[in-house]
């Protein structure tokens, strides 16, 4: 019965946090000897699905099954005396221990209770011999490659456990050759009959090592499908999703865009930051939405950072009015009257232990300086006319930020850049993990700030809504601005298509 | 800088002489450091005695580190010095390295602290007797109260060190059998001026404005410093109203004796190396073990002692 | 309406200040059960003249420190260095008032040295990003060592009436350490209070990031508090310099910076940085020198010193913990907050009754910070 059973097969796995959904009935089979690339953008749910499946999290809902039989893990360890192990993107491996150390960490050989170094060091050579590796097993593990350690951490996962392997972002940090050093061990695995789960976002190495994908999206699970012969546009379609095309983008067709480049007020010219962004130019106007698209890791959130004066950049320049200016720091952006809402609201965006008023007065006072403090009674003047204006609720300008929900959270890292009344506001995935009546007011004010004649950056993983707001679109792929979709070419079609056509050369 | 010079020269005359006479001795001196003014004092005093017997003085610092202390040592060793002087940090650890100087029959003599190691490994110890000093404290005031009632507060030591606990017993031996002396109060001013005027300001505040207290008993001169100062500030004469004994004799407590503020402290003295190259230069001699303890004076000075005088001769010593 | 503002501004305050508040009563009243007469102030030689005078006063180089260990622990840093700075400080004034230098000129150059320390730490902590307590702790270790440099590994003294003037002068009868810091605390506090600095150091030390996409000029705002710190670590190696008309390299400030840490904590500003408070710092201050002074001139044996002043603190940190404000939340009827000024004078005697207050004092601390 085990040998038709699947290797591993999930079904409607269900888990939330504070009465958010993170995963809503998603399955996932893995097959004996199969490679299987786990896809989709940031807060998909990818990593809460691989949590559940290694015991890091408990599911709420669902079953899992390990050849045929019931799971439920409740441990890392448990999971990996299941024979599930998995190896994290940051190598979970002590540096400051040998080689041998670490593959045998917690489960030493003894020899009348003595550690038995020799055994171990035995063990550790024909155990790395296995994937091709001879090194010295008795040096310290810092003094290898990430590549090196890399395959350490699988070798020490498989020998642990034996069915599964997960791997989480393998090949983030790695070169093309030890990318090719890795997938020759995947490939040595998979023949032994392992089933191998690989999460990463660089499509050509999906289809170079994987022989499914499973596509889960917004924590649904989109599709499973064989990578051979699968078209990368149908891959891109799932991963960004079209099904809310219907949603028709209107207005970049009403605004005919009637200034050439040349005028725009903020424009980059070869701006560019080597390691983060090719150099791009950018050229944007008041009442002009433009959007940001392309996959996690193409440069979309870097282009921000570039445009905000987080990170310096190397080449080219930014001219404000037709006058250069260094945008050397989020202040110098500032005080050229850009404001930015980051992707991370957590780490990047909300002050959690301050009210709301605090985080809406934030930007404002840090702009006008220590010197001018603007009074408690003017701090909640204007937050009350937000939390009114843009909904925030509880409207208690009073409560910690952290208390609030997503959706709310985001309103008032707005609030907080609409008080400095900005003529650029950048705003790095909006809508990200927020409900869909929040959602829908973000893209609302989006909008009406746009009418007002702000000039708005949005950058997005979903096509639909960047459709529906953008007058134009600029594509991102491999960390460089491949295309600029205008007018009516601002379709979901054409911007999967954009995003799809490099690859190809990016594979050769 | 000077010193340096003169250093350098006595050392270079003393190289001289080395060749002409073959009495002239090298003795490495390991000190632990220089933590204290007492310490430098007993730095400059060790150079100061070599130096007026033609010795030649091989000084090493050796920063609060047993390690040092042992490296030095060796170093001496190989050296082939012809005695070896150690201000030991702590009181273990030292067997091997005592061995390996015996067996190239160089003698260890320990300045200021004793070890736990075999006597024989080491030719002798010259070390005050902090007993004694408290005694020696205690005695001064049973003689200088006579029959009267006394209330005496103490300030102890560092609470646990080895002086704060011998100097209490000292002190307490004293007075033992004169009923009409009695410690009323003791709180520990941790060695240090701050703390020592901090617990005196308490004390007399407890103590009914300090009209009750006949005597302050301070471990140390630097807490009586502290004390004396506390003792102006509440508004009474100290020396007069309160009387301050104290251990030690830094130069400072002499300039307060010489003010009337001050009235009697028992010299720790710095010299440890005389007696201990007079030791050596007999032992030499006539080949015959002294003693394992040899005890330094502990002298009491009060004001009938010219403070000031004693205070211009300690002045320049480093305290 | 203007009032009604006012009086609801100061109810708050006084209900962040409650724990700490009832935990300097409570221990007052303890050390006054067992020496009656701590409490009795009286005035002689035209100054004011007590135990609570001595706490004050003895407390002053704590307190100092405080208010510049409070903004650095806001903006979730440390400064381990400051017994060091005091060490610094007292060397150099007690050389320049030895050499004969005008008191004017020895406070200026004094001040500036503890500034350049500060600023050292700064730039540490500010630019080459070093984590806080590994950058304060290199002055912490070199600073004795260029205090020893600087007095020749001697206790350098001087005689000099004017300059002790700090540390055991008063003015008006007031002793002037107790001047000096409650000066230099006010001072600070309006500093970062009337001015957004507090709000922008309190944002830095919540999420540091954060702040900085926000425009917040993080780096600026470090070198503020850490010069701060340095600063006040200048005027208490003044204070304890003047005091004993010496400088001490090996023991002045000695292990000054961890009270300081201590007293921070105490007066409820989080390790984590963020919110802080320098009142109720400076009342942590004044908690430990209670404890300290209450030792002393209790009369028991120097050995257990160190057991009364942890068990104290571990009481008083404990009744602060947010874990049993929750669980005394079950137990407070809603509502129930009331002034604690007026009942300070009532539990003197009983210890047990100080206890209960601080309970439902930590109770309403957490239902106040969550309300604002």
């Amino acid at each position: 019965m085990s040998s038709q059973s699947p290797l591993l097969e999930a079904r409607n796995i269900g888990k939330s946090f504070l009465g958010i959904a993170a995963l809503d009935g998603v399955d996932f089979t893995l097959q004996r000897g199969e490679i299987h690339a786990l896809l989709g953008e940031n807060g998909a749910g990818k990593s809460t699905l691989i949590k559940i499946l290694t015991g890091v999290y408990r599911r709420d809902r669902g079953s899992i099954q390990l050849e045929g039989s019931e799971i439920l893990p409740e441990t890392v360890a448990d999971a990996q005396a299941l024979g599930i192990g998995t190896v994290y993107q940051e190598v979970n491996l002590l540096e400051n221990l040998t080689v041998a150390e670490n593959l045998y960490l917690g489960r030493q050989p003894r020899r009348f209770g003595l550690l038995d170094r020799k055994a171990m060091t035995a063990g550790a050579k024909t155990l790395l011999s296995r994937y091709g590796l001879d090194i010295d097993v008795n040096a310290l593990l810092s003094s290898y490659s990430v590549a090196v350690r890399q395959i350490v951490a699988i070798a020490r996962a498989v020998d642990l456990s034996g069915k599964v392997l997960i791997l989480d972002e393998p090949t983030a940090s790695l070169d093309g050759h030890e990318v090719e050093m890795l997938f020759t061990v995947l490939r040595q695995l998979k023949a032994e009959g392992l089933g191998i789960v690989i999460i990463t976002h660089f499509l050509a190495q999906v289809y170079a090592v994987a022989d499914r994908a499973t596509v889960l999206r917004n924590g649904r699970l989109v599709g499973s499908r064989v990578l051979e012969g699968l078209p990368r546009m149908d891959l891109i379609s799932m991963m960004l999703g079209r099904e809310l095309l219907e949603i028709e983008n209107d207005h970049a067709a009403d605004h005919a865009v009637t200034t050439p480049a040349g005028d725009a007020p903020i424009r980059f010219e070869q701006y560019g930051r080597r390691g983060s962004v090719a150099p791009f130019d950018l050229s944007i106007r008041p009442g002009e939405v433009v959007g940001i698209a392309g996959l996690l890791g193409s440069g979309r959130s870097e282009t921000a950072f570039l445009m905000f004066g987080i990170d310096r950049a190397d080449s080219g320049q930014a001219l404000i009015d037709g006058k250069p200016v260094q945008l050397s720091s989020p202040q110098a952006a500032i005080a050229n009257g850009f404001g930015f809402c980051p992707e991370e609201r957590k780490t990047d965006g909300i002050i959690g232990e301050f009210s709301v008023a605090e985080n809406i007065a934030l930007a404002l006072q840090a702009r006008d300086g220590w010197a001018r403090p603007m009074s408690a009674k003017k701090q909640r003047a204007l937050a009350q006319e937000f939390i009114r204006s843009l909904d925030i609720r509880p409207p208690d300008p009073d409560r910690p930020i952290k208390f609030l929900s997503g959706g709310n959270q985001q309103k008032a890292i707005l609030a907080r850049w609409l008080v400095t009344e900005p003529r650029l506001l950048i705003l790095d995935e909006p809508t990200r993990g927020i409900d869909i009546g929040a959602h829908a007011e973000i893209l609302k004010m989006i909008e009406k700030l746009c009418r007002e004649g702000m000039a708005l950056v949005v950058i997005s993983s979903e096509l639909e809504e960047l459709t529906a707001v953008a007058h134009r679109v600029i594509v991102l792929s491999d960390r460089a601005h491949v295309a600029e979709l205008k007018g009516a070419d601002v379709t979901a079609d054409n911007i999967m298509r954009a995003i799809a056509t490099p690859a190809t050369t990016e594979a050769a | 800088m000077r010193q340096v010079l003169a250093t350098i020269a006595v050392a270079f005359t003393l190289s001289l002489a080395s060749s002409v006479s073959a009495q002239s001795l090298t003795v490495g001196f390991s000190q632990i450091g220089s933590e204290s003014g007492w310490r430098a004092a007993e730095t400059t005093v060790t150079k100061q005695e070599a130096e007026k017997r033609g010795i030649t003085l091989k000084f090493a610092d050796a920063q609060q580190k047993q390690e040092n202390q042992i490296k030095a040592v060796r170093g001496f060793i190989a050296q082939g010095v012809d005695a070896i002087l150690i201000a030991p940090v702590v009181a273990t650890g030292w067997d091997a390295v005592l061995k390996e100087a015996k067996e190239e029959k160089i003698p260890v003599i320990l300045l200021d602290r004793q070890i736990d190691a075999p006597d024989s490994l080491y030719l002798t110890a010259v070390t005050s007797d902090q007993v004694h000093e408290g005694k020696v404290a205690g005695d001064w005031l049973v003689k200088d109260v006579g029959a009267k009632d006394c209330k005496v507060v103490e300030l102890q030591g560092t609470t646990g060190s080895s002086p704060a606990i011998n100097r209490k017993k000292g002190f307490e031996e004293a007075i033992a059998s004169h009923a009409n002396i009695k410690i009323v109060r003791s709180q520990t001013g941790d060695f240090t001026r701050t703390k020592g005027k901090e617990v005196m300001e308490s004390f007399i505040k407890a103590e009914g404005g300090g009209k009750g207290i006949c005597a302050v008993y301070a471990h140390n001169d630097d807490m009586a410093v502290g004390a004396i100062q506390a003792i102006k500030e509440a508004g009474l004469k100290p020396g007069t109203d309160i009387k301050v004994v104290s251990i030690d004799a830094v130069p400072d407590i002499f300039k307060a004796m010489a003010a009337g503020e001050a009235n009697a402290t028992v010299e720790l003295t710095p010299n440890m190396a005389g007696p201990a190259f007079e030791i050596l230069a007999t032992y030499l001699k006539d080949k015959k073990e002294p003693k394992k303890w040899v005890q330094t004076e502990s002298k009491l000075y009060t004001a009938k002692d010219d403070p000031m005088k004693v205070y211009e001769a300690k002045k320049g010593l480093g305290y | 309406m203007q009032t009604t503002l006012i009086s609801g501004a100061i109810t708050r305050k006084l209900r962040r200040l409650a724990p700490q508040l009832a935990a300097l009563f409570a221990i007052l009243a303890l050390i006054t059960a067992i020496s009656p007469g701590f409490l009795s102030v009286t005035v002689q030689n035209g100054r004011l003249y007590g135990s609570l005078i001595d706490v004050l006063v003895r407390a002053a180089p704590v307190a100092l420190l405080t208010i510049g260990m409070t903004l650095v622990i806001a903006t979730r840093g440390i400064d381990l260095s400051i017994g060091a700075v005091i060490a610094i400080c007292g060397a150099v004034a007690a050389s320049l008032v030895a050499d004969g230098y005008p008191l004017v000129a020895v406070l200026v150059a004094v001040t500036a040295v503890g500034l350049v320390c500060g600023l050292w730490n700064a730039v540490l902590v500010a630019f080459l990003d070093i984590q806080p307590i590994i950058a304060t702790l290199i002055l912490m270790v070199a600073g004795r060592g260029i205090a020893q440099l600087i007095t020749e590994g001697v206790i350098l003294t001087f005689n000099n009436d004017d300059f002790a003037v700090i540390g055991s002068g008063a003015l008006g009868g007031i002793p002037v350490p107790v001047l000096l810091w409650l000066a230099a605390g006010l001072l600070v506090g309006l500093l970062v209070r009337r001015t957004a600095l507090g709000f922008l150091i309190e944002a830095t030390g919540i999420n540091r990031r954060a702040a900085m996409l926000a425009g917040v000029q993080a780096r600026f705002l470090l070198i503020f508090v850490y010069a701060v710190s340095g600063v006040m670590a200048a005027l208490a190696g003044l204070i304890i310099t003047a005091d004993i008309r010496g400088a001490d390299a090996n023991n002045a400030g000695l292990w000054l910076e961890l009270d300081a840490i201590l007293a921070v904590v105490i007066g409820g500003t989080s390790l984590n940085g963020g919110r802080f408070s320098i009142t109720a710092s400076l009342i942590g201050a004044l908690i430990i020198q209670s404890i300290n002074t209450g030792i002393l001139v209790s009369g028991f044996p120097p050995e257990f010193n160190l057991i009364i002043k942890a068990s104290i603190i571990i009481v008083v940190l404990t009744l602060q913990s947010p874990a049993l404000g929750f669980i005394a939340g079950f137990f407070r009827p809603p509502g129930a907050g009331q002034p604690i000024g007026t009942a300070s004078g009532e539990h003197r005697a009983a210890d047990k009754a100080g206890t209960t207050r601080t309970d439902r004092t930590a109770t309403s601390l957490s239902t106040g910070e969550r309300a604002s």
